[in-house]
């Protein structure tokens, strides 16, 4: 029994003690000025609702974590189709795919945001095709930008996505697909019905993981606007940084229990779903 | 379809991948005055190993890739042996405490971790700023991912051969070493690849944990590019980039087939 000790210490001192000390000090004054730390009640979220802070960082992250999700799993399933044959080109195309995911998030960052320059290359290859300038700010648009910042993040992690959707349509058994054919099926009533509904377990993993994921994202936001134009992507995870610089650490924490408070709201019919798929494993 | 699969294959690597990478390596190669506007073009006159040479001692390269070192090895190390000693008796023993263990245990493979106050955690055991706070956040951090993985996989495994073992008079430990912990080893590369890819490159968590104390990879880039946004010097940060991803690259290329499977691994049965 005492196996469990290391795992569950660890756990205890550095998850879950923190995690309860998010709900103590997101009540106080804690900040870099003074060294006293007092309890304020509700001060901090009456504060972050009233200044709008609060509701506006909620909605761009819910909204930043579906886009990167609907991206991310288009991409990856788009991808896994194209690849799914097991020849050479497809296996080194793979590869190429998977590079994204290994390099650092910080650096993927980092190159859009110089591709996505007005001036950059993206803009002169348009440019080219419409035989005439283009100079679209990517980075700079309020509405449209945070699109944008959701296609990187999916760009960064589609091979992940397109790898779990490969690992999927190979469960599926080639006699069923046979049988379509020989009941006359088309290829593509016979992709729909038959390899669509069975690749539910691959939809399920990759829709979870990417919706979690981008709600606790930061590098890529980081490195191509930082949170700008004028905040429209400004993230929880950005507030939190940028306040946490400030030396306000309360109304640092008081976001930091937010998105906790966010995500387990949202994750306890993911978790359900874990655990009910690794029953059936 | 068939016919136009191998020419669509090749102009989505081309386009997707391989036009943001040749930006990294064109702008690379570039001096400061032509990278001022990083495009597409080929450099006048390549001089990627002088820029190479520069941020390697701008960007403290050996310095980072000690430090980065010194935080994955131990947490991969704790990550691996205490993982894999929690989830083996969480497998083998079906009680009604157990459950809730596990279910506390892979909590945090959703939960998102209190980055503030982990901060103000650390003071007090005075481990702020230090490798060994880092270790400890990041091992608390993923250690959920890890007993997920794990306990599912030693689910899959007869206990008959641990049960010879210790009829023959092994104790657990020696069960453990002997006998379990070599039968989880697939298992483990896939924690193991995964939890690298999250700790190398992870900026957000060493931002409030290390606080500028120690050099990572991606913290050295952070300062790098910072400085460089600010003067232009889009070759210099990809360098940086460059000189950081390769290693990965190299990895990638020699251990391809590995890593696909570890990574699918854990995902898909």
């Amino acid at each position: 029994m005492w196996f469990l000790a290391p795992a569950f210490a660890i756990l205890l001192v550095f998850f879950f003690l923190p995690t309860l000390f998010n709900f103590i000090y997101a009540f106080t004054d804690w900040s870099g000025f003074k060294s006293a730390i007092t309890p304020v009640g509700l001060d901090n979220f009456t504060q972050l609702v009233s200044d709008g802070a609060l509701v506006r960082a909620v909605r761009i992250t819910l909204v930043y974590a579906v886009l990167v999700a609907l991206f991310q799993n288009l991409f990856g399933f788009a991808l896994a189709v194209l690849l799914e044959r097991d020849n050479r080109l497809n296996r080194v195309a793979r590869v190429f795919f998977l590079v994204p995911v290994l390099m650092s998030a910080l650096a993927v960052g980092y190159i859009f945001q110089a591709f996505l320059r007005p001036q950059g290359s993206l803009n002169g290859l348009i440019g080219t095709v419409l035989g005439r300038s283009f100079d679209y700010a990517w980075l700079g648009d309020t509405t449209w930008t945070i699109v944008v910042v959701a296609v990187i993040h999916a760009w960064k992690w589609m091979g992940l996505s397109m790898l779990i959707y490969l690992a999927g349509l190979k469960t599926i058994p080639d006699d069923l697909l046979e049988a379509a054919r020989i009941d006359g099926a088309s290829r593509s009533r016979a992709f729909w019905t038959i390899k669509f509904p069975l690749l539910a377990p691959a939809v399920t993993f990759n829709v979870a993981t990417a919706l979690l994921g981008s709600m606790n994202g930061f590098d890529i936001v980081q490195a191509t606007t930082g949170g700008g134009p004028a905040r429209t992507t400004e993230i929880l995870n950005i507030f939190i940084y940028r306040t946490f610089g400030q030396g306000l650490f309360a109304q640092a924490t008081a976001m930091s229990l937010v998105l906790f408070l966010l995500v387990a709201l949202l994750a306890f019919p993911v978790i359900r779903m874990l655990r009910r798929r690794e029953a059936v494993l | 379809m068939t016919k136009a699969q191998p020419v669509a294959v090749i102009a989505l690597v081309l386009g997707l991948i391989g036009v943001p990478l040749w930006l990294v390596v064109v702008t690379a190669g570039k001096s400061q005055g032509e990278a001022l506007n990083p495009d597409l073009s080929l450099p006048q006159r390549w001089q990627l190993l002088e820029n190479l040479r520069q941020v390697w001692s701008d960007g403290e390269v050996p310095t980072a890739f000690f430090g980065s070192l010194l935080v994955v090895v131990p947490t991969v190390a704790a990550l691996l042996v205490f993982g894999s000693m929690a989830s083996w008796v969480l497998a083998r023993r079906a009680t009604r405490l157990n459950a809730v263990l596990y279910a506390l245990g892979i909590s945090g493979i959703v939960l998102p971790p209190a980055v503030v106050t982990v901060v103000l955690l650390l003071r007090q055991l005075g481990l702020a700023g230090s490798a060994v706070g880092m270790v400890g956040v990041y091992t608390g951090i993923y250690m959920s991912t890890v007993i997920f993985f794990v306990t599912g996989f030693v689910r899959t495994i007869p206990p008959a051969l641990e049960e010879a073992a210790q009829i023959d008079g092994a104790g657990p430990f020696m069960v453990f070493w002997r006998i379990v912990l070599p039968l989880l080893r697939p298992v483990l590369a896939t924690a193991t690849i995964l939890i690298c890819l999250y700790v190398w490159n992870d900026v957000f968590y060493a931002f409030f944990v290390i606080g500028g104390r120690l050099d990572t990879l991606p913290l050295n880039l952070f300062r790098v590019a910072s400085a460089g946004l600010h003067l232009n010097n889009w070759h210099l940060i990809f360098s940086y980039v460059l000189l950081m991803s390769l290693p990965l690259v190299v990895v990638l290329a020699v251990a391809q087939r590995k890593i696909v499977a570890g990574i699918t691994g854990g995902a898909v049965k």
